[in-house]
């Protein structure tokens, strides 16, 4: 009996050790330890051997089935490793292929650009007016201190739809509404599309402005430079510095335009800002008495600043965008290239 | 405007560079657009004496011994007709740049450096050169013109640089002028700001003349338009003699840009740079009934110009006449019938002011322009009018080209050319600047400017010159101080005395952001277009001619026919995009707008018209369809927390079944559908395209919509799949609705298969429905549920007159 339950197991060992495959190897646990099988089948026996004998063949059986358990399941362990590593080597891929693009389109550059002024202003207690496009001439030129035969008018030119209406030059025009709606203190930004009959490489026929007005009592010149000093740190980088110079518009007394260190070069002079240092980003200045008074604010209370930002300036600059018509013609390939 | 640097210097002491000075004029507000060195091409030629020059034989050339004093005597061949020995000219050296010229010797190719030569065997160590050779020409130099060497004085010092003697020195500054300082539009004004920022004073030019005992008896002068001339100052000069202008002046004009023509004209020319003030000369025998009228022309009149070029004149263009007919298109250009001539020896000067509005819509209107014309449109002050005469007559004593009469008319509405006083407040100029400006400071920057200040405790007095009618208030002073105390004196400071406000964008502003958002999320980009379309976009979408989008604002002077129109629909140009995309080889893609459309409520405007926000999105491409277009709404209806119903509807610029009109909790807001074919081949599209246009004003009304959590249902939910047999006629919508209404506890219904085959008969579908019953207070048990599937289905027979799929 002996004999017959160590050949067994020496034939289980060695059928389990050959097996290859997880199917074989479940064969060959049914032959010897399934309901019919050879181990069982000596179980089965046990009523043919001699009961003094039975505990001790009864052991040796137990022993067996635990020995050929044991190596099963190692076998099974390896072979189930084995065909997990199979698997996974079956399913090897080249990753250098490419990806399967979920669907994601972005904002239009002016748009980005658009709302990271919006978040920039809105957080110095801006509000966001938005103007109409179509305007009246009173309140793109004549409220703004441009009255009809002022030579400013020339500064523009300006589409006309009839007699009293235009396409607004600027988004100052907002400007107006605004004090006519609303008493100081008074902080706005008005962007928007304007309209100028200039067509050619450097210039498009519509446009986007940022108008920004502030009305409040004891506003100075020194106000407006020191929150445009946050406005350019936050838009063009820490490093960048203002610069005022004086210029001329109607509606502001005094006017400047304001440079920014050139972002590129830090003002060793580059190409982006031709050698000089600086890049021309906006016109600002102190709001002309005119303008306040025809909107009835006292004077000898309120005083104010205002400027007025080109955004396709800034997108260009930003982006190094070279050409300002590639904005307006939904060219897909443009389109996706700035993200920001 | 062009300032050359030596005629800046008539005025000013200026000691700096001409670099230091375009960085001063820029610190006070004239930005120097260009600073032009005006013999920048050309280095290393000196004066040469010719001190041996013998003909080579057989050629045309000379061989010279050329003297160029410190430099050496060195053996130059020469061509030049008029070489000869004992004469200097200038001598460009070995390593010298000049300009080559072709050969005519006139038209300049480019810059070359002078090299060791060998002519016909003679060695060359140089160059003699002409004036065209230098960049100059007769005006600049005279002698410059000749087609030979270019002859120098006799006293010159040989070897040394010519450029000092040939005025090849010199710097042009080009000066931006802003439109509140016309006063600046001259040499002279600019001279007025360089003697301010440099601290220096500034000399007048020489005015003093006499006058003779001459009178022409009986002349007038009457100004019959005084609102458009304020001001005619006419003076007459005789026993002229016209001859060409003196070097200086010639050489100035030419700096300038401005030719010469003779002494009287170059005269008007000289002072409408010098000071900014258009003058006229009319040749005084042709001046008919011894008057000058200043009128507006009757409508239908005639002149011809001195470019004889003839207008046809109206009551709004202003005219200056002899006793009898026009002879001038004031401010604009003077008549071909009184024009200076050779032969003039009597000359009538007119100096006048004349309104801008008028000369600039006058020259606009006729297409006629000067030099003139540009300075009235710009500006010119009373002040320096009066000025200008004098300065005229003066010139035409220092030119020795005529006699200054005892005839003078001067016609003036009483406007005075006397400073202004003005009395501002000290502590509101430093008010508006934000910083204190010393009381010294104050003064000194005022007192250069001629403003004469005198401060007595707060009180701040000046005298206004009068070409500053610019100065009106304090803010001006503020700003004349600020631009010459420095901008680099304001201090950044952060709005202390400013009231705290809240800022941020609205709900329109988030809700149209959100819409772009998610619409960017699902694929599509974002676009702008031009606010004006085409009419012949209007034809592409073949609308019929009383389609409201038809009734557009048009521009009055628009760029082009192209631009012409505001838009009333955002698809055209959706469409162009994407044919533009396709043709560029992108052949998929979705594109969004969101815009405004502009519809008038009259025509022509007279009240502000309707600008409706509208949203309208574009996709392309062989896997985009209807339906993939629709998801693009259902993302706006998701993005706002609405539900959009479709019905089938036509567009005429969309495919007759694959078009829906959308709806938004009932109210339409917009369509969409297939591009039809022959609006894709129009435009050589080369894949199918669909578009919507989506009524954002009307969506406004969902802004906001609040956001309420529903609690997960407590019960299981129950689901059944329906398959019907359908005519083909039925729609989706229709069953769907059919299903919804019969059951209250129907939470969805999603179409899952759709087919058609030859078995189920012709015109025949099946239709497959999956539908989600949601309990609400108690647990369901089949039996209800089968009670709803039976309710749904008598619902659909009823209505629809369909069945099960057997």
């Amino acid at each position: 009996m002996k004999e017959k339950l160590q050949k067994i197991r020496e034939r289980a060992i060695a059928e389990i050790e050959s097996s290859d495959g997880l199917e074989k190897l479940g064969e060959v646990r049914n032959t010897i330890l399934g309901k019919k099988g050879e181990l069982t089948a000596v179980l089965k026996g046990m009523k043919d051997v001699p009961p003094e004998d039975r505990p001790k063949v009864g052991q040796w059986v137990n022993e067996t089935r635990e020995a050929i358990e044991t190596i099963l399941a190692e076998q099974t362990k390896k072979l189930e490793a084995e065909a997990l590593r199979l698997r996974y080597e079956s399913e090897k891929i080249d990753v250098t292929m490419p990806a399967v693009k979920p669907a994601k389109g972005n904002l239009h550059p002016i748009t980005q650009v658009r709302n990271q002024l919006t978040d920039i202003f809105a957080s110095m207690g801006f509000e966001i007016y938005e103007g109409t496009e179509i305007e009246t001439d009173y309140y793109n030129f004549t409220a703004l201190n441009t009255p009809q035969d002022h030579p400013a008018r020339d500064m523009q030119d300006t589409f006309y739809l009839s007699p009293e209406f235009l396409l607004r030059t600027q988004t100052s025009a907002g400007q107006i509404h605004v004090m006519e709606a609303k008493k100081p203190p008074i902080k706005i930004i008005s962007p928007g599309k304007v309209f100028r009959s200039d067509d050619d490489a450097t210039h498009s026929p519509m446009f986007t402005q940022m108008e920004g007005l502030v009305v409040d009592k004891g506003i100075t010149l020194c106000d407006l430079k020191g929150m445009l000093d946050e406005f350019v740190k936050k838009i063009f980088g820490e490093n960048v510095t203002t610069r005022l110079r004086p210029s001329y518009f109607p509606f502001t007394e005094p006017s400047v335009e304001v440079d920014v260190s050139c972002f590129q070069c830090g003002g060793k002079g580059c190409k982006l800002c031709k050698g000089t240092g600086w890049i021309e980003v906006l016109g600002a200045g102190v709001v002309n008495n005119k303008v306040l008074e025809g909107c009835g604010v006292d004077t000898n209370v309120y005083s104010g600043f205002a400027f007025g930002i080109g955004i396709e300036r800034i997108a260009m600059l930003k982006y190094g965008i070279n050409n300002i018509k590639l904005l307006f013609e939904s060219d897909l390939r443009v389109l996706n290239q700035i993200d920001d | 405007m062009l300032a050359p640097l030596s005629w800046l210097k008539d005025y000013v002491d200026i000691d700096v560079t001409p670099k230091e000075l375009e960085e001063k004029l820029f610190s006070c507000g004239f930005e120097v657009e260009e600073l032009i060195e005006v013999g920048k091409d050309i280095s290393g030629v000196v004066v040469g004496l010719v001190k041996e020059c013998e003909p080579i034989p057989e050629t045309h050339l000379s061989l010279c011994q050329v003297d160029a004093g410190s430099h050496g005597t060195f053996q130059i061949c020469c061509g030049a007709d008029n070489v000869c020995a004992g004469k200097k000219f200038p001598v460009a050296l070995v390593g010298a740049t000049v300009y080559a010229t072709a050969k005519d010797h006139v038209t300049i190719e480019g810059v070359m450096t002078i090299k060791k030569g060998k002519l016909r065997g003679y060695e060359s160590q140089g160059m003699l050169c002409s004036g065209t050779e230098l960049g100059l020409n007769e005006d600049l130099y005279p002698g410059a013109g000749y087609n030979g060497l270019l002859i120098l004085p006799d006293d010159a010092e040989v070897g040394a640089d010519v450029k000092p003697l040939l005025g090849m020195d010199d710097w042009i500054f080009d000066i931006a002028i802003t439109a509140n300082r016309p006063d600046c539009q001259s040499i002279y004004g600019i001279a007025r700001e360089v003697a301010a920022v440099l601290n220096k004073p500034c000399k007048e030019p020489a005015l003093d003349y006499t006058e003779t005992a001459v009178k022409k008896e009986g002349f007038t002068v009457n100004v019959a338009a005084q609102d458009l001339c304020p001001r005619y100052i006419a003076h007459y000069v005789y026993d002229v003699k016209i001859a060409p202008s003196p070097a200086w002046m010639r050489r100035r004009l030419a700096l300038v840009g401005i030719g010469s023509i003779s002494n009287v004209v170059d005269i008007t020319n000289y002072i409408l740079k010098e000071l900014g003030q258009p003058m006229h000369a009319f040749d005084d025998s042709f001046l008919k009934g011894n008057a000058i009228n200043v009128r507006r022309a009757d409508d239908g009149e005639k002149i011809i110009t001195l470019d004889e070029k003839e207008f046809t004149l109206n009551n709004s263009n202003l005219v200056i006449c002899d006793g009898e007919r026009p002879v001038a298109l004031a401010g604009i250009m003077g008549g071909l019938n009184s024009e200076i001539l050779d032969t003039t020896t009597e000359v009538m000067f007119e100096a006048a002011k004349f309104m801008r509005d008028n000369i600039r819509k006058s020259s606009r209107a006729l297409g006629q322009a000067s030099d003139s014309s540009a300075m009235y449109a710009k500006g010119v002050y009373e002040y320096t009018t009066v000025m200008a005469m004098k300065r005229a007559l003066h010139l035409i004593e220092e030119l020795d080209c005529g006699k200054v009469s005892s005839t003078h008319v001067e016609v003036s509405t009483g406007n005075s050319v006397d400073p202004k006083e003005m009395k501002v407040s000290v502590k509101k100029v430093n008010g508006v600047l934000g910083i204190e400006v010393p009381d010294e400071e104050i003064i000194r920057i005022l007192t250069n400017l001629n403003f004469a200040p005198v401060i007595n405790g707060d009180e701040l007095t000046l005298q206004i010159p009068a070409y500053r009618e610019d100065m009106d208030s304090y803010p001006d002073v503020a700003e004349e101080v600020i631009r010459m105390y420095g901008y680099d004196h304001v201090i950044p400071t952060f709005m202390p005395t400013a009231e705290v406000t809240l800022g941020g964008l609205n709900l329109k502003q988030k809700s149209e952001l959100k819409i772009k958002n998610a619409l960017c999320a699902a694929g599509a980009y974002e676009g702008i277009h031009y606010s004006f379309f085409s009419p012949s976009d209007l034809d592409l979408l073949r609308l019929p001619e009383d389609a409201p989008q038809r009734h557009a604002i048009k521009l009055i002077n628009p760029i082009n026919i192209d631009l012409s129109l505001m838009r009333t629909t955002l698809v055209p140009e959706m469409l162009h995009a994407i044919a533009r995309n396709q043709k560029k080889g992108t052949l998929e893609g979705r594109i969004f707008e969101l815009g405004n459309i502009f519809i008038p409520k009259d025509l022509p405007l007279t009240e502000y018209p309707d600008e409706r926000e509208t949203l309208c999105v574009g996709v392309f491409g062989e896997n985009e369809s209807f339906y993939t277009l629709k998801g693009l709404a259902e993302v706006v209806a998701k993005t706002l927390g609405v539900t959009f119903t479709y019905e089938p509807a036509t567009k005429t610029f969309l495919h007759p079944y694959q078009t829906a009109e959308v709806f938004c909790e009932g109210t339409k807001i917009g369509y969409l559908g297939k591009v039809s074919y022959e609006i894709a081949d129009e435009l050589d599209m080369r894949v199918q395209a669909f578009v919507m246009e989506l009524d954002v004003r009307i969506l406004s009304q969902w802004y906001g919509k609040a956001q309420v959590f529903k609690p997960l249902p407590k019960f299981a939910e129950e689901k059944r799949d329906f398959a019907f047999v359908v005519d083909k006629g039925i729609t989706c919508g229709q069953i769907e609705n059919g299903i919804k209404e019969a059951c209250k506890y129907v939470t969805d219904v999603q179409l899952f298969d759709v087919y058609e085959g030859i078995q189920l008969g012709p015109n025949k579908k099946s239709m497959a429905f999956s539908v989600v019953f949601t309990p609400a207070e108690e647990e369901f048990n089949s039996e209800m549920v089968e009670g709803f599937v039976k309710k749904i289905l008598k619902n659909l027979e009823r209505k629809l007159q369909i069945t099960l799929r057997a």
